[in-house]
């Protein structure tokens, strides 16, 4: 085995060009990191300003001095916290159980063989052909006949076993879970769910990692959802209630811009720590995918 | 004979149970997905196919419900709005696509073979407006490009200020989120600027699964890294690339969201905002028009389905 060397890499000499270009592409990528955080940087400054001051000329670039009075405005115009905790809630549920059942599913898509299963993980794809906005109108009639219409579990019940999540769980088990070992469990005794829960899903980190992320930065920001089923100010998600300050008459502009400043951040914060694997996971699905 | 009843009923009792779990098990596992497809998907959607053919109002519950033909879908037929939101669709959905992969593409490329330091921060960055909600970045635009004094505006305005190249840029406020020509131009900027990262970190992707040994081969012959690009990496990136066009395609087509937010009610100047996602949701919801509103689905839904046969077949061909 050791016989075998990989070819030696060719490097290209170092030389003034290659320089000049590492440090354009350098400024290009800064230019465009600037770009992107641009309307965060001026959601942070108007945060801070009265919505007098807010289209003065020159623009204000520094922050200003009424973050708190904005704050206050914002608790006075909606139910800030209560609608954090909404979108909190479902969220996190969501994220449980979309887990858990996509493992499930992904779980047996990889590692069993029962008949019919090429059709039925053929309509698990085909599902996904339905273009979103053919939904809408259903997904309001169903919920509307079954009663759902103002429960947060008509926004996280229908989604916990949906496809690219059963495809991802499927993808990431079929090649990091030897068959041998779910074997050896089974001559041990263990039944299936039990292979599944005690043995297989603790190996599902990295693909557990991912599909927990978009799935919960998915409900976070969904906004199509409870548009259509929330109808109480007080089931409101974060989502929603921002948008409502937008039909006041007097747009609250600076204490809006606190509110999506705290809606935002959260998820900002997560991404730092977790950005590496979700990049690597939603990349990895795409290349197989 | 009492010894064979025995052994028989212990048998039968371990077939019941190891067995049948075994076996039952892979079924019970996917019936979750099944289940919920049917009752929240499936279903819904043959009845939305039903209610096409009917005039219902919704308020009223089931029993106004009648059969009337073809009739909603003549209606939408002969609907200005529909066409015009149609086009919009189109239109927006080129304007906001397009760049994004001429963009990214080199973008990518760019990361992948010059950047060794800061690679992966370059990347997260250029990832951040992906996972940030379209209501936040859309409220944030509205002002950012209000047609009072945001900050756009003044930045043209200081422009048409200086000399020589003042002239190239117009004395008035643009009115962003009004005019019928520059609402699209926004909605699509909001759109570039979501997505554009994440196609960045999909054809990142891509690249990394071309093999080093080609571009040495290449490097070896003389090729100049242009002429790689070109002949290597442009090749070899099509499955990815077919993979973040299609994805593309279908939210792009899908667009609701951010003319929703940035232009409100209105849809600005003769509809301009107005895309099918949002014409549908006004006419479903807005206006209480649920019958017709599901006939314009299910012709939208044949147009989709043209284009992403389309947008197949031109990948394909070119293998």
């Amino acid at each position: 085995m050791t016989l075998i060397q990989k070819p030696r890499t060719i490097r290209p000499k170092r030389n003034a060009r290659d320089t000049g270009s590492k440090v354009a592409a350098y400024l290009t990528l800064t230019v465009m990191c600037f770009f992107t955080f641009i309307p965060f940087y001026f959601m942070f400054i108007f945060g801070t300003w009265d919505k007098s001051e807010i289209y003065t000329l020159p623009p204000h670039v520094v922050p200003g001095p009424d973050l708190v009075g904005n704050y206050s405005v914002l608790m006075e115009k909606i139910n800030f916290w209560r609608s954090f905790w909404n979108s909190l809630y479902i969220a996190v549920i969501s994220t449980v159980l979309t887990v858990f059942f996509c493992a499930l599913g992904g779980f047996a898509f990889a590692m069993y063989e029962f008949k019919f299963k090429n059709l039925l993980f053929s309509l698990v794809q085909g599902s996904l052909l339905i273009p979103s906005l053919m939904g809408i109108i259903p997904f309001y009639l169903i919920m509307q006949a079954i009663g759902w219409v103002g429960e947060p579990k008509a926004l996280y019940i229908p989604g916990i076993a949906n496809a690219i999540g059963i495809f991802l769980m499927r993808q990431y088990i079929g090649s990091a879970i030897p068959k041998e070992l779910v074997e050896a469990a089974r001559i041990d005794g263990c039944s299936e769910i039990r292979i599944f829960w005690s043995v297989v899903f603790p190996l599902l980190g990295p693909a557990t990692a991912t599909l927990a992320l978009t799935t919960f930065i998915g409900q976070w920001n969904n906004i199509v959802g409870p548009l259509i089923v929330l109808k109480d100010r007080d089931a409101f998600t974060l989502p929603l209630a921002l948008r409502s300050l937008q039909g006041t008459s007097t747009v609250e502009t600076g204490a809006m811009m606190v509110g999506v400043c705290i809606a935002v951040i959260p998820l900002l914060i997560v991404f730092a720590f977790t950005s590496r694997n979700l990049i690597a996971g939603l990349a990895a699905g795409a290349v197989k995918g | 004979m009492q010894t064979v009843k025995i052994s028989r009923i212990v048998r039968k009792k371990t077939f019941n149970w190891t067995n049948f779990q075994r076996v039952a098990a892979p079924y019970i596992f996917v019936s979750p997905f099944f289940l919920l497809f049917i009752v929240f998907g499936l279903f819904p959607l043959l009845f939305s196919l039903y209610l096409s053919f009917t005039r219902w109002d919704i308020a009223s519950g089931l029993s106004t419900m009648r059969l009337i033909g073809v009739q909603n879908y003549l209606d939408t037929w002969n609907d200005p709005l529909f066409w015009k939101s149609l086009w919009n669709t189109f239109y927006i959905a080129l304007l906001s696509g397009v760049p994004q992969h001429l963009i990214a593409i080199p973008t990518a490329y760019v990361i992948h073979t010059l950047v060794r330091r800061m690679k992966h921060f370059f990347t997260a960055a250029l990832f951040v407006p992906f996972i940030t909600s379209t209501v936040a970045i859309a409220l944030i635009v509205t002002v950012l490009f209000s047609e009072r004094q945001g900050v756009v505006n003044q930045a043209i305005a200081s422009l048409h200020a200086l000399p020589l190249i003042g002239g190239l840029f117009p004395a008035e406020n643009i009115r962003w989120l009004f005019d019928k020509n520059s609402v699209p131009v926004v909605i699509s900027l909001v759109v570039i600027w979501k997505y554009t990262g994440y196609n960045i970190v999909l054809y990142l992707a891509g690249l990394q699964t071309i093999p080093q040994e080609l571009y040495e081969a290449a490097q070896v012959d003389g090729a100049t890294r242009t002429q790689q690009f070109r002949f290597i990496t442009l090749p070899l990136l099509r499955p990815i690339a077919f993979y973040a066009v299609t994805l593309s395609l279908i939210g792009n087509l899908n667009l609701f969201e951010e003319p929703f937010i940035l232009v409100g009610t209105q849809y600005g100047q003769n509809q301009a905002g107005m895309t099918m996602g949002a014409y549908l949701y006004k006419s479903a919801f807005e206006l209480g028009f649920a019958d017709q509103a599901a006939a314009m689905s299910w012709m939208f839904f044949v147009v989709v389905l043209a284009l992403t046969l389309i947008n197949n077949r031109l990948f394909r061909s070119r293998e």
